[in-house]
């Protein structure tokens, strides 16, 4: 499919700008300027000042001494270059890459993207009436090639289209400096009297690079598509992205319900296709106010089922604001991994594991992530550190569990007792829980669980098993020996 | 005489209709489970098996009761993820220690905990979980529930047949709701043979309260890693006061 481009061109960008937030300086010349050598030099000028001859690069004297009551305002270095990224921001309603090209344009690459608008004429009038209505002057021109399509838009008809392939003939008319060229080659264009392409567009290519460098063949094969010519998207391709533009503003959540669920159809059978699913995706919204509106999921394995996604995000539709309506909506697919097959060594027989971790990824989209734990052993000394949370939803245990005796309720914190014990190394014969007395009946231990010495240092603990008259069982410890000074107890889990 | 018969026979099935319209349905074949041996229990329950697809709630009181009955659900998890499957439990903070889990024949890797931190929450992911058909069981560690919100729970059990265990630790009200059975499952002192130290096999007294179209009943289970045995109240008594002794 051959590629096609759309330059736009502003041609008073920051005065259309200033026009549009001042409504009152609308069909009024104006002027922006800055200092230059210690003058102030006009650096942009209204329509109406551009049409009484007041150009950038005059002196302000000069341009009020032409038009006393002209208006001057200070301009901002680097404001146009932002109001272009901007503008290219928007443009993507219209096409996913688009470009600024500074000072004064756009570039959009608008392969297979016209036909949505039904045909190249309606895009291009549509986009430009767009711009219009904001209050931008604009020309467009869409050719095969950057440089044809900047040339056109800048030096030939309003609303010019070269037909594939026809860049060379709509080249012919126009003046040199439509090639982009320096302005070196252009004096010696101009000395000898080459006034429009089609005067040397035949000439050998030998001639030309003697006379005038490689610099003018070189933009000449980018005009006619001889010589590649990449540009900077202002946003990175997503390989895995969809878009829906909407004809009318969507305001509804049912109407954000449907373009997601036909985003993730579409997405979801690309996906499958190749193997893969998501496991992070973004929604977004471009409303017509500018602003983007998006909510993100995340999964626990890759999948690309697009009932399930569209369940984790119907979780989070009432989060999207569509304010006074959304134009455009992307699904992206921020991270995507090979679709695992089902693990049949771990989960023998029912629980399809697929299932459980869509049911899993829909409480962790509702919760948040985070809360839902396997645990694996850890070779860790102390009870507390003996289990680690699983740090994926397939991972397997790499030691086994310890064989020792361990309280089915562990508490978080042990608390702290006061106890009776008739000799040292004896478990106690009663103790006192939050001012409960708990006689002890029958013991074991004890059971002693050293400091890991490469981590720190400080006294053991001896654990006991304990029963109480009424069968209940408690995990006591004694935090260091008697003797060496004064041992602590605690109480740290029931038994079941 | 024949009659009389006939009557039983036809009683026997009128009664099955109305466990099938109360939304119980019996195990294929009239038998029991194959994965669940409760021993002396099974005589309690419809139909002499353990009700599956269903919802169980456990009342407990104390720290030691809260253990006691998650030791005992431990063990209904291990008997029905014999055959591989999985399962999840739900509580407002982490409370069970999962290598403890291993005594009680679960792997604990099996088990996802999730910790939800709003009692609200916690009822919504209940509810998912257990319409989700993949699990074996789901246990759900929450304190209040409401009659209409346990007949949720029931109707996605119904569909999905998963198990669902409830596990209310101190509730406020004890009012009816939408469950199989109720269960208070309380620890009782340990047997260990006479003139030997140290705790024996943890021993339950597993009450079971309600249990519709069964028989609740009472009883002392011991628990030695392999299967329930029935603790016989004079053997225990006795048992007892001979371990005083000894410790005296």
């Amino acid at each position: 499919m051959p590629k096609r481009f759309l330059s736009l061109w502003f041609c008073h960008l920051t005065t259309d700008r200033l026009a549009i937030r001042h409504p009152e300086l609308r069909g009024k010349p104006f002027v922006l300027a800055g200092n230059e050598r210690g003058r102030a030099i006009v650096q942009a000028s209204s329509r109406e000042a551009f049409a009484r001859g007041i150009r950038p690069g005059r002196a302000v004297a000069d341009a009020r001494a032409i038009f006393p009551d002209i208006r001057v305002f200070p301009d901002r270095p680097g404001w146009g270059k932002r109001l272009l990224y901007r503008l290219a921001e928007w443009c993507l309603r219209y096409t996913p890459v688009s470009a600024a090209d500074p000072p004064s344009g756009l570039m959009l690459d608008i392969s297979g993207c016209p036909h949505l608008w039904g045909g190249e004429s309606a895009y291009l009038r549509d986009l430009v009436s767009a711009l219009e209505g904001k209050g931008y002057r604009v020309r467009a021109a869409i050719a095969d090639t950057i440089g044809a399509a900047w040339a056109l838009a800048r030096y030939g008809e309003q609303g010019g289209i070269a037909e594939v392939g026809g860049q060379r003939e709509a080249l012919l008319p126009l003046p040199p400096s439509a090639l982009r060229l320096e302005s070196r080659t252009l004096e010696g264009l101009e000395k000898l009297g080459f006034r429009q392409i089609r005067q040397f567009i035949n000439l050998p290519a030998a001639t030309l690079r003697r006379r005038f460098g490689e610099g003018l063949l070189f933009r000449l094969g980018q005009a006619l598509g001889r010589e590649e010519e990449a540009f900077q998207p202002v946003q990175p391709r997503v390989p895995y992205e969809e878009q829906l533009p909407c004809l009318e503003p969507i305001r509804t959540a049912k109407g954000i319900e449907i373009a997601l669920q036909k985003l993730l159809d579409t997405l979801c059978q690309r996906l499958s296709r190749e193997g893969k699913g998501l496991r992070k995706a973004v929604f977004k919204g471009l409303r017509v106010d500018g602003k983007t509106v998006e909510i993100t999921i995340g999964t626990g394995r890759a999948s690309h089922n697009p009932l399930h996604l569209f369940r984790l995000f119907a979780l989070k539709i009432p989060l999207l604001e569509p304010a006074l309506g959304i134009e455009l909506f992307s699904l992206e697919g921020l991270l995507v991994e090979k679709v695992q097959l089902p693990q049949e060594q771990l989960w023998h027989r029912s629980g399809d594991p697929a299932a459980v971790a869509e049911l899993l990824d829909r409480i962790g989209a509702k919760l948040g992530s985070g809360r839902m734990h396997r645990f694996l052993p850890q070779e860790r000394h102390w009870p507390e550190h003996s289990v680690r949370a699983a740090l994926s939803f397939d991972e397997k245990p790499d030691t086994s569990w310890p064989d020792s005796v361990r309280p089915l309720h562990l508490l978080p914190v042990p608390e702290p007792i006061t106890v009776m014990v008739p000799l040292p190394d004896y478990p106690p014969v009663h103790f006192k829980h939050k001012g409960r007395l708990v006689r002890v009946v029958r013991a074991d231990g004890p059971e002693r669980i050293e400091q890991e010495w490469w981590l720190q240092t400080g006294p053991p603990r001896d654990y006991y098993c304990v029963e109480d008259t009424e069968g209940g069982r408690y995990w006591l410890f004694r935090l260091g020996l008697y003797g060496k000074g004064e041992p602590q107890w605690f109480l740290h889990g029931y038994f079941s | 005489m024949k009659g009389n018969s006939d009557k039983i026979d036809r009683l026997r099935q009128l009664k099955q209709e109305i466990m099938a319209l109360e939304g119980y349905l019996p195990p294929k074949g009239q038998q029991p489970d194959s994965r669940l041996q409760l021993g002396p229990l099974h005589a309690a329950f419809p139909g002499g098996a353990f009700p599956l697809a269903a919802n169980h709630e456990f009342i407990s009181h104390t720290p030691s009761e809260a253990a006691a009955t998650q030791g005992f659900l431990a063990v209904l998890l291990g008997m029905l993820l014999q055959k591989g499957g999985f399962c999840l439990w739900l509580g407002t903070r982490p409370q069970v220690f999962p290598p403890a889990l291993k005594r009680f024949g679960v792997a604990p890797e099996r088990v996802v905990f999730v910790n939800v931190p709003r009692e609200k929450d916690l009822l919504w992911t209940l509810e998912q979980a257990l319409r989700c058909e993949a699990l074996v069981a789901v246990v759900g560690e929450i304190r209040e529930l409401g009659f209409s919100e346990s007949q949720r729970l029931q109707l996605a059990v119904e569909r999905s047949r998963v198990t669902g265990f409830v596990h209310r630790h101190q509730p406020r009200s004890l009012h009816a709701v939408a469950c199989a059975t109720r269960w208070k499952v309380a620890p009782v002192p340990t047997l260990m043979p006479t003139g030997m130290p140290g705790l024996g096999f943890p021993v339950w007294k597993v009450g079971l309260i309600k249990v519709r179209n069964g028989r609740p009943g009472d009883w002392q289970l011991q628990w030695d890693g392999q299967g329930f045995q029935e603790v016989f109240r004079e053997e225990k008594r006795q048992a007892i006061t001979q371990n005083r002794r000894n410790y005296a």
